[in-house]
């Protein structure tokens, strides 16, 4: 059994391996590890679910166990692994029937990140949520429904922490079902991180529209619990009465296992290009790994990549090397939908530290232009978005 | 007409609103989709949607 591949986590990055790697590799066997049920399912729909009506259950794709069956992969689900044996080529993995001992031939890191808990006081700080799976959006989405379901019930109202690219989503998701829906961000404005101002300005609209209201360069202090209710006071001492507050301010790699095991961690698991760890046979991908083929000015080792289509070319190039024929990650120009209904954007990020800035380059396209003037990075707002594709190849130019 | 969702990413084909900007037109079933297509939002192939009520 020494000869077989182990992953852990069963999310976009640990199922897409196994499925890419089954294509070419039918007989090696596969065993995957997860802490959850390791049911498949679209990450990105969890911030579109509600409006379109849609029940936790029905957002599973593809079952584990279909999931397994059809891929020919020994799934153990809720296990934790627990440390790795770089030396020995072996894990602890711990279940509810014990501790157990597996060796690996080749070892495949694909945990994912948690959602960074900005420090709130307050008795009712426990209940602050993030969304970073399928448990935690039914866990909220049945907290939604109760409150809907009391007895001549106000407006539902939930409380977003973060205003970036997930914030916004959920926003406009939850406003466009009828919840009222505030945003608390210590920045300026919407999607600062990603968007030039007069595009923030014009998310912003678009979604005041909707109802949501927007509250910058302030934070929240406290939630508490009020009259059945949670009572969220901000930093300017206001209060604002909520059903549920959502934390949506970013996500940090999962690195606890792989720094335990001596793996070089920066801002997520070091990987090369082949997507190789630092240790020999341990290879890594997903929002845990800080990409070399994603070169950055700001880290020798390159930049996380934390969206779906990342995730995909990774696992085509390392399920290759993890089938005998080594393949060196090359990302293409990726460009990001930002589900927001209200004013559908398109982001192509310029690498990251790139010194330059955004310039209006037509109503709702702007383009990055960096130091020789040469466009290296765009947002398409709205009805441009339909120039996604005429853009990409402008910028591979 | 019916949608069709990327099993992947959430990514929704609408054969009433077809995807002019790939070069399909409005109206277009799914089944006459062209199997090269692949999800704008993510990459996978024509292969990997499954339709959905929505």
């Amino acid at each position: 059994m020494s000869l077989r591949l182990i992953i852990v986590g069963a999310g976009l990055a640990g199922w897409t391996t196994a499925r890419e790697f089954r294509k070419l590799d039918t007989t090696t066997p596969v065993l995957l590890v997860t802490a959850d049920n390791g049911d498949f399912y679209a990450k990105p729909s969890l911030s579109n679910a509600f409006a379109q009506g849609r029940q936790p259950a029905q957002l599973v794709s593809t079952p584990a166990a279909k999931m397994a069956e059809t891929l020919n992969v020994t799934l153990l689900a809720q296990n934790r692994v627990e440390a790795i044996d770089t030396a020995a080529q072996t894990l602890s993995v711990r279940s509810a029937a014990g501790l157990q001992t597996l060796a690996y031939r080749d070892l495949v890191l694909a945990t994912g990140a948690q959602p960074i808990r900005v420090p709130v006081q307050g008795d009712a700080a426990h209940t602050v949520a993030s969304i970073n799976s399928l448990d935690d959006f039914a866990a909220f989405h049945a907290r939604l429904q109760v409150v809907a379901g009391a007895p001549g019930a106000p407006q539902r109202q939930v409380l977003i922490m973060g205003a970036g690219l997930i914030g916004c989503e959920f926003a406009n998701d939850l406003a466009q079902s009828g919840v009222r829906v505030r945003v608390v961000d210590p920045g300026p404005r919407p999607l600062a991180a990603l968007l030039p101002p007069e595009a923030s300005a014009a998310l912003q609209l678009a979604l005041e529209a909707l109802g949501v209201h927007f509250d910058f360069d302030c934070t929240v202090r406290a939630v508490d619990h009020a009259a059945g209710r949670l009572q969220v006071t901000l930093a300017t001492g206001e209060t604002v009465p909520a059903d549920a507050v959502l934390s949506a301010v970013g996500l940090r790699a999962d690195t606890a296992l792989a720094q335990a095991a001596g793996l070089q961690v920066e801002r997520a698991i070091v990987v090369n290009t082949f997507l190789q760890t630092s240790a020999a046979h341990i290879y890594a991908l997903g929002d845990s790994a800080q990409y070399a083929s994603a070169p950055s000015l700001l880290s020798a080792h390159g930049s996380t990549l934390p969206y779906v289509m990342p995730i995909m070319s990774a696992a085509r190039a390392l399920a290759a090397t993890l089938a005998g024929a080594p393949t060196a990650l090359a990302f293409a120009l990726m460009p990001v939908s930002v589900k927001t209904p209200a004013l559908p954007l398109v982001v192509a990020a310029p690498q990251a530290g790139l010194a330059g800035s955004w310039a209006a380059a037509g109503e709702g396209i702007w383009h990055w232009i960096d130091a020789a003037g040469k466009p290296r990075g765009f947002v398409l707002a709205g009805a441009q978005t339909s120039q996604r594709m005429a853009q990409t190849k402008l910028l591979s130019l | 007409m019916k949608t069709y969702i990327c099993i992947v990413c959430g990514f929704v084909y609408d054969e009433a609103a077809g995807r002019p900007e790939d070069g399909i037109a409005a109206g277009t079933l799914w089944a006459d989709v062209p199997a090269s297509w692949a999800c704008p939002d993510c990459g996978v192939a024509k292969a990997d949607f499954e339709v959905v009520e929505l």
